[in-house]
């Protein structure tokens, strides 16, 4: 079935003279741009982009798209990224006029109706985390915790304080470390207590007056409530640190508990995951954070903020600002999609998806546990992590082989390898918008999977484009850019 | 709700499978004393039909480009969109898939940013692209640390001031903590003076951060500060318009180590701001040192060409606190949309967009510089996009030319403190027409009825002789054209 024709390199498709493209001629031909720009600023030559027309463009991208799997054609329940259906209105709604021209260096009085919903955009967020301060700035979740580990580097300084330690489970996103460096912390991985949980004795041995702040992700990556949160919240405190709340599972907890309720000082949202921005084949997302009032003073701006006598919608930064994470207000067609998704759903709605997203995890899990097992907790909460250990050892059977099966059966993988806490993990976070009739069939489908001859699950997939790209070639030899010799 | 599947018939077999009697027992992991005792403080929920019209009426409340012709500029412009940009970004397969860990399931994906990757190489003249930042801001910035780790200098930055105010201030933040010295280097006449540059770099100096065309629409002597900066043994950095491309010299054929970019004229609507595409490419030697995915051409286990993600060792998910950069989720749907743009423009339309906008924007220029009290900040060359010098202000130039119905600006001082209050920017597209020009033109002067009058009148004769005037000086160095299209310009005044 594959078109091989069309979904050849484009750069084969190219034949001198084609455009998919047209233009009128200019209404000011007077001035080219040789007699408007002095020749050194100019090309000599046009530039080395593939000639091709709208029907090669749109046959060779269509299907190249019919090589993915996607949330819309297939179950896809990548553990830790919320892979939920993304409703079919906030794509039409994103794009009307009035929101999706809008340019960011228009008037403040232009654009009411935007700040307006902005404005409501951070004042919900607010709510749901417990934690009344909103930034809509960082463009994803991993720039939501860099900005938020600044706005606690600028905290401190105010306060006198040079705090040098960033602390997080060695469980933790790699994005956490990551922003920690980043920010110019030095990152101290704590080793992990039972069930991925925070080992409290562990954590005291470093809370001191060097301790800045603590990451957590709650539920933790293994799916888990830590049942210790607010203690290891007052630890923290007790130090004078604060305690970030990695919000990359929110989509458990939802209405039930609040970060800011749990002791948290600082979190970040994913609004692609929980709040169904869709994934984009990779983005973007959209990460805001959101901060106790004493840290309000610090976020990044601008803010939208309500002049109460005029009934005006205005942007301000806050006094002590860290200052921008990016150009502009923030992703803001992505923001735009979470405003629908919160409106849609009100606060009853986001409680029952919660719930929901927990009773499909639990379900899938108790249906896959005595063929993968799930080595932490009796319960999960959104996701959980089973582990293929045991088929690896009785049956040469990985984790890896799994996933890849799956393929050829119609289901996108689950993550696997992650947490790194969890031997040949499988990490399955099946979200509340599937079927109990899904969850069966995935349920049985791995049953099957694992009666099948090992051999034909090391060479899986057998029915995608490809199999099993070699990626240590790839990297021996990094072929990044298509070039003839690529062909 | 039209999201959730199962029946409460379904629920209950659930909760049998699992051996409890109620979904708030799946919860008691959470500590009764930290469970929410009320509902969210949210507004109630909203049908589709409802939702629909509060959207349609809060988007009402704005006035964008679809009332008022755009002129706005100061990092975002009013690009045209083919229609097959939106069909293929609106792919579901596109947009409902995410990050493409799993190869076998995603090759749709992976080949499209291996192909994105191509263009950005052949639009800038690097060597290597990754597959997409989040904006042009953090772009510089990554760049910036990215200059750090290839050099191995920690000790001073050297970016013009001429680099858009915002993105000076995104390196700020993102500097935060680091003992690094920012040094700005000052251009007071819309354009650094080389010499200046040469005094700012030292032996401690990681890069040279340039922006081309710059934050005032005008050109840098791109090579010659790049030069300066391999010299002393730092790396240039160029921060670029995707559109001037097809016309203007490539970062990569004026000495860019790295260049970067905001990609929203390739294809994504303004949208307030964002989702933007962060664009960085570089020389083949700093591959490694890169920030965020990489999609690398292989052969699968028959031997057939796929795609993967590539040297996965530099990123977050692997390298942790090691890593060249806390980017994950990146800008994957935006980096669809630029390469269906440059696809469908190829070098004839990339050429033609930019011709289309730098002749508009040189007929405005001329036009509105020949009204009273509106001068051209800078008598230097330039793309798409001038800076103006009013004699009225800024702000009153732009409620003038608002009251006629037209978006100019931003004013200067809108964008940093540090601008006069009297320059504002104009920035002109292919989509704007010499109609819409002409009456922008009759609206910014000084409304005194005779001097209106005078300028429509003249219209015809000015461009005519400006445009002789233009090509007089085709091709000679450092005598700005404009100079000379203003200076006849007032000459017949």
């Amino acid at each position: 079935m594959r078109n091989e024709q069309a979904t050849q390199p484009l750069f084969d498709l190219s034949v001198p003279g084609r455009c998919g493209a047209e233009y009128p001629e200019s209404d000011c031909p007077e001035f080219s741009s040789t007699a408007c720009i002095p020749a050194e600023f100019l090309s000599d030559t046009p530039l080395p982009l593939p000639e091709v027309n709208e029907p090669d463009v749109i046959r060779h991208f269509t299907n190249l798209s019919t090589l993915n799997m996607s949330v819309d054609t297939h179950f896809y329940p990548l553990g830790s990224c919320t892979m939920k259906y993304n409703p079919k209105r906030h794509e039409r709604l994103a794009s009307v006029p009035g929101l999706v021209d809008l340019h960011p260096w228009q008037s403040e009085e232009s654009l009411q109706g935007m700040l307006q919903i902005q404005f409501e955009m951070q004042q919900m967020l607010g709510e749901i985390a417990g934690l009344p301060a909103v930034s809509l700035q960082p463009a994803a979740g991993a720039q939501g915790e860099l900005a938020a580990l600044l706005v606690a580097s600028a905290y401190f300084k105010d306060k006198g304080e040079n705090r040098t330690k960033v602390i997080f489970p060695n469980s933790a996103h790699g994005t956490n470390p990551a922003s920690a460096a980043l920010a110019g912390f030095d990152c101290i991985q704590l080793g992990a207590g039972k069930n991925g949980f925070v080992d409290l004795e562990e954590l005291k041995k470093h809370l001191d007056d060097q301790t800045a702040v603590f990451m957590i992700t709650n539920p933790n990556t293994l799916g888990l409530f830590e049942p210790e949160i607010h203690k290891i919240s007052k630890l923290l405190h007790d130090v004078g640190g604060l305690v970030y709340i990695d919000g990359a599972n929110m989509n458990a907890i939802l209405g039930i508990t609040r970060p800011g309720d749990f002791g948290g000082d600082m979190m970040h949202y994913n609004v692609h995951k929980t709040f169904t921005g869709p994934h984009g084949a990779g983005g973007p997302g959209a990460g805001p954070i959101a901060v106790r009032d004493f840290l309000a003073d610090y976020l990044p701006g601008p803010i939208v903020a309500l002049d109460e006598e005029s009934g005006q919608y205005k942007l301000q930064t806050p006094a002590k600002s860290i200052g921008r994470v990016r150009s502009f207000f923030g992703n803001v067609g992505i923001l735009l999609r979470g405003y629908f998704y919160l409106r849609t759903l009100g606060g009853d709605g986001l409680k029952e998806l919660s719930e929901h997203a927990v009773l499909n995890a639990n379900y899938l899990k108790e249906k896959l546990k005595h063929i993968l097992p799930v080595p932490n907790g009796e319960r999960c909460m959104h996701e959980f992590v089973a582990s293929a250990q045991h088929l690896q050892k009785e049956l040469g059977i990985s984790a890896m082989d799994i996933a890849k099966r799956l393929l050829d059966y119609g289901f996108h993988a689950p993550t696997v390898y992650f947490p790194l806490v969890v031997p040949e993990a499988i990490m399955v976070e099946p979200t509340e918008t599937e079927s109990k009739a899904t969850l069966d069939a995935f349920a049985e489908t791995i049953e099957k999977i694992i009666a099948e001859d090992p051999e034909l699950l090391h060479t899986a997939p057998h029915s995608t484009p490809v199999s099993r790209p070699n990626d240590v070639q790839a990297a021996r030899n990094p072929i990044l850019c298509w070039s003839p010799a690529c062909d | 709700m039209s999201y959730l599947f199962n029946t409460p018939d379904e629920q209950r077999e659930m909760l049998e499978t699992i051996g409890v009697d109620s979904i708030e027992t799946l919860f008691d992991q959470v500590p009764e004393s930290l469970q929410l005792k009320r509902p969210l403080d949210i507004p109630p929920k909203l049908s589709e039909l409802e939702l629909e019209q509060l959207v349609r009426e809060l988007a009402s409340r704005n006035v964008g480009p679809s009332d008022r012709p755009c002129f706005l500029g100061g990092g975002v412009y009013d690009h045209f969109i083919p229609s097959a940009v939106d069909a293929i970004a609106g792919r579901s397969e596109y947009y409902t898939a995410y990050t493409p860990y799993q190869a076998e399931a995603s090759q749709g994906s992976l080949q499209t940013f291996f192909e994105y990757q191509t263009l950005i190489c052949q639009l800038t003249g690097m060597d290597v692209s990754n597959a997409s930042l989040y904006e042009g801001g953090t772009a510089v910035s990554e760049a910036v640390f990215m200059a750090m780790r290839c050099t191995k200098r920690h000790g001073r930055i050297v970016l013009l001031g001429s680099v858009h105010p915002e993105y000076r201030q995104v390196v700020e933040t993102y500097l935060g903590r680091m003992d690094c010295e920012l040094v700005v280097v000052p251009t007071p006449g819309g354009t650094v003076a080389p010499a200046a540059v040469e005094e700012a770099i030292d032996d401690k100096t990681a890069c040279v951060v340039i922006q081309h065309p710059n934050f005032y629409g005008c050109l840098e002597e791109v090579e010659q500060i790049s030069a300066m900066a391999h010299t002393c043994g730092a790396l240039s950095i160029v921060s670029f318009d995707p559109i001037s491309l097809g016309i203007l010299k490539r970062p990569g054929d004026l000495g860019a180590d790295i260049a970067v970019g905001e990609g929203q004229s390739l294809g994504t609507p303004m949208q307030y701001g964002g989702p933007f595409l962060g664009i960085l490419a570089c020389k083949q030697k700093y591959v490694r040192q890169m920030p965020g995915r990489l999609i690398g051409q292989t052969t699968d286990r028959n031997g057939e060409r796929c795609f993967v993600l590539n040297l996965q060792a530099r990123e977050q998910h692997i390298r942790r606190e090691k890593a060249t950069s806390n980017i994950c989720t990146n800008q994957g749907l935006i980096a669809i949309r630029a390469t269906v743009f440059m696809s469908l423009l190829g070098p004839a339309g990339m050429r033609q967009v930019a011709e289309l906008s730098c002749s508009k924007a040189h007929y405005a220029a001329q036009k509105l510089t020949a009204q009273d009290g509106i001068e051209l900040a800078f008598e230097q060359p330039f793309f798409k996009e001038f800076t103006l010098q009013c004699r009225d202000g800024a702000e009153t130039v732009i409620q003038r030319a608002k009251a006629a119905g037209f978006d100019i600006g931003p004013a200067l001082r809108r964008v940093s403190n540090s601008e006069s209050e009297d320059r504002l920017l104009v920035a002109v597209t292919e989509c704007r027409s010499r109609e819409e020009i002409d009456a922008l033109a009759k609206a910014i002067a000084t409304p005194t009825g005779d001097a209106i009058g005078d300028a429509t009148g003249r219209e015809s004769a000015d461009s005519q002789q400006a445009a002789a005037a233009c090509e007089s000086s085709v091709g000679a160095p450092h005598d700005p054209t404009l100079r000379s299209a203003r200076s006849s310009a007032q000459e017949t005044t």
